[in-house]
């Protein structure tokens, strides 16, 4: 009998060793990224924009041409690409500080234009990349190395929403807010990646997937601890839904 | 195409046109508005890109992604927004990206002014953004040199891979001139830009990435000493001035852009007095003519350098001079332009002004 190959790597991943932490769930979306692409058969004419942050060697990674972005910026460049190459498939990936913060101009007015373009908004409530800082959607009460007694609402405000507030700027074509934190969730989020490339793919607008992803190290838990935070502190908070799906309003 | 009567802001979105410009991407300011008003205009109607960026910061990040895929791209700017491009300049330079920054220099600092100035001369030389680079930097004096000089940036820029800034105050931006856009350039030899991130099927067996990180300390070093060799080449190829009057002068005038006109009505005015002045002038700022400064005759008594700023070009002339002759400086600021009367009067009180 031969023998038939069921399960493979990804061609959407080069062969580099990621630069992740163990049980860092940037891997696992790295992974659904690389599928869907591969799936979808656009890998080679992709160019995807790594952002400043733990992922910032995802231009290593991704097995298609990318540009390296400056903090924040990945939605510009993504922008600048996209309207020289309207066919290819472009996307940006993006950590909570870079998105949230120092980039959300960026990221506002790209939605609002309608730039047809794909966001992979990784939110792990910290700056992995800088050592465990605070981040503009850090918990009220998370304990980081700028927050050492805890996030508190007078100093530093609410964690920031972002798919809340995007799902009401007429440009977003579909947005959905996922996890990975067991493995019924990184299906879902496999399948929203996916219809979130498709959708730009069919030229629809723009697409933004929301992750909710795990941070062990400088959250100081476990592996499986850090999943089991991410489903218990992390989704009351950052409720796991589908905002907007312009393809379904228009079917 | 006959002579026309242009305004020098619109001549500059025109050249570059030209030029070979595929996008551009820019944030409204004064006195550089007609650029983007024309362009927005003319690339829609000729299926070129056009954004009006959310900032100035957003409009320099959508160049280097632009100019990663392969396209040539224009940005243009003033002062305070030029500032704010600063932080894509270094990445644009660092990750060896052609593009052309047009900078319609007004007063500053802070919000300034909206009156032409020349007091971004250390911003466009300098520059603001972190690390090792250079930006190649052209000053023309009329909206014809503008035009000629912008349609030959994109080529430099490619040929080097790098940022090219055409560097002019808002007089020149704003006046109207009698130009001619099809004086002959030149063109370099461009090889294919097989570097550009625009999707594997392009370039089979090769992934193109864009970047300036470089973790690793040799590798970094290695970057910036192929940069500085390149930044060589660079001055050794693109440094361009004009002498004028320059036979045997008793004083030397050194200005660009709008001062260096200035300073042509000056010397006539001192030929009356039996005053013989010649000038320099940068045309690039950077690199800067150093060279123009060993070709100075024997029997002239100093370096009078004028700028429509506190004085900044300045210490260029002094590292140039290399304390060969005193030098003086005379400048105005706050959107003054000198009269060439007052120049002049600055020239024959030459100790007045003298700064060594
Ligand atoms: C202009 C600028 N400011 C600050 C930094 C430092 N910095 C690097 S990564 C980072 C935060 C990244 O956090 P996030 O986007 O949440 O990504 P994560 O590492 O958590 O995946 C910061 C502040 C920088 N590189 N550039
Ligand atoms: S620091 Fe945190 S986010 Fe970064 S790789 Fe490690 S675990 Fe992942
Ligand atoms: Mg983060």
């Amino acid at each position: 009998m031969e023998l038939e190959m069921k399960y493979q790597k990804t061609k959407g991943l080069t062969d580099n060793p990621l630069s992740y932490c163990p049980g860092c769930t940037h891997g696992i979306i790295h992974k659904l990224v690389a599928e869907s692409l591969e799936e979808l058969g656009v890998l080679d004419h992709t160019v995807g924009i790594a952002s400043v942050g733990c992922s910032v060697f995802s231009y290593q990674f991704f097995n298609a041409d990318m540009e390296q972005a400056a903090h924040g910026r990945a939605c510009a460049v993504a922008t600048g690409v996209k309207r020289i190459h309207p066919d290819n498939v472009v996307f940006t990936y993006q950590g909570d500080g870079d998105l949230a913060s120092i980039g959300i101009a960026e990221t506002i007015h790209a939605a609002n234009r309608g730039e047809n373009i794909t966001v992979i908004f990784v939110n792990n409530a910290i700056y992995g990349m800088t050592g465990g800082q605070m981040a503009p959607t850090s918990l009220i009460g998370q304990k980081t190395t700028t927050s050492q007694s805890g996030r508190n609402v007078l100093q530093h405000g609410n964690p920031i929403k972002i798919s809340e507030m995007f799902q009401h700027i007429d440009g977003v074509a579909y947005l959905e807010r996922v996890s990975v934190f067991n493995p019924k969730q990184v299906r879902n989020a496999k399948k929203a990646i996916k219809k979130a490339f498709q959708y730009q793919i069919e030229k629809k607008g723009f697409t933004m997937v929301e992750i909710l992803s795990t941070c062990p190290v400088n959250w100081g838990k476990t592996p499986v601890d850090a999943l089991k935070w991410v489903e218990e502190s992390m989704v009351p908070v950052f409720p796991l839904q589908l905002f907007k799906d312009s393809g379904v309003s228009h079917e | 195409m006959a002579k026309v009567l242009m305004k020098g802001n619109e001549a500059i979105a025109l050249a570059a046109v030209k030029g070979g410009c595929d996008a551009f991407f820019g944030y409204p300011i004064t006195p550089q508005n007609e650029v983007p008003e024309y362009l927005s205009k003319y690339m829609n109607e000729h299926g070129k890109v056009f954004v009006q960026a959310e900032s100035e910061v957003a409009a320099i990040n959508m160049v280097y992604g632009a100019a990663g895929a392969g396209a040539r791209v224009l940005t243009s700017s003033s002062s305070p927004g030029i500032a704010l491009k600063q932080e894509g300049i270094t990445y644009i330079a660092g990750a060896q990206l052609p593009c052309v920054i047009c900078s319609v220099m007004r007063g500053g600092p802070g919000l300034g002014s909206i009156q032409p100035s020349q007091g971004d001369y250390n911003q466009a030389t300098r520059g603001g953004g972190n690390g090792d680079y250079h930006v190649i930097c052209f000053a023309p004096e009329t909206i014809q040199e503008t035009i000629d000089t912008m349609k030959e940036a994109f080529d430099i820029a490619d040929y080097y891979r790098n940022p090219v800034m055409i560097l002019v105050d808002g007089l020149i931006g704003q006046m109207m001139e009698s130009v001619d856009f099809d004086r002959p350039v030149k063109h370099r030899f461009l090889p294919p830009k097989d570097w550009a991130a625009t999707g594997t099927k392009n370039h089979p067996g090769k992934r193109n990435v864009i970047n300036s990180l470089y973790l690793e300390p040799k590798e970094l070093e290695a970057h910036n000493n192929m940069l500085a060799k390149k930044y060589a080449l660079v001055t050794q190829n693109e440094t361009r001035y004009e002498m004028i009057n320059m036979e045997d002068p008793d004083y030397v005038i050194v200005a660009y852009g709008t001062m260096s006109r200035v300073a042509r009505s000056t010397i006539e005015i001192l030929k009356e007095k039996k005053l013989n002045v010649g000038i320099i002038r940068p045309i690039s700022l950077w690199p800067f003519p150093k060279i123009a400064f060993d070709e100075i005759g024997k029997n002239c008594k100093g370096l009078l350098v004028t700028e429509m700023s506190m004085g900044q070009m300045i210490q260029d002339v002094q590292i140039s001079n290399r304390g060969r002759l005193p030098i003086a400086f005379y400048g105005r600021s706050g959107g003054i332009v000198p009269e060439p009367e007052e120049l002049a009067e600055a020239v024959m009180n030459f100790e007045k002004w003298r700064v060594e």
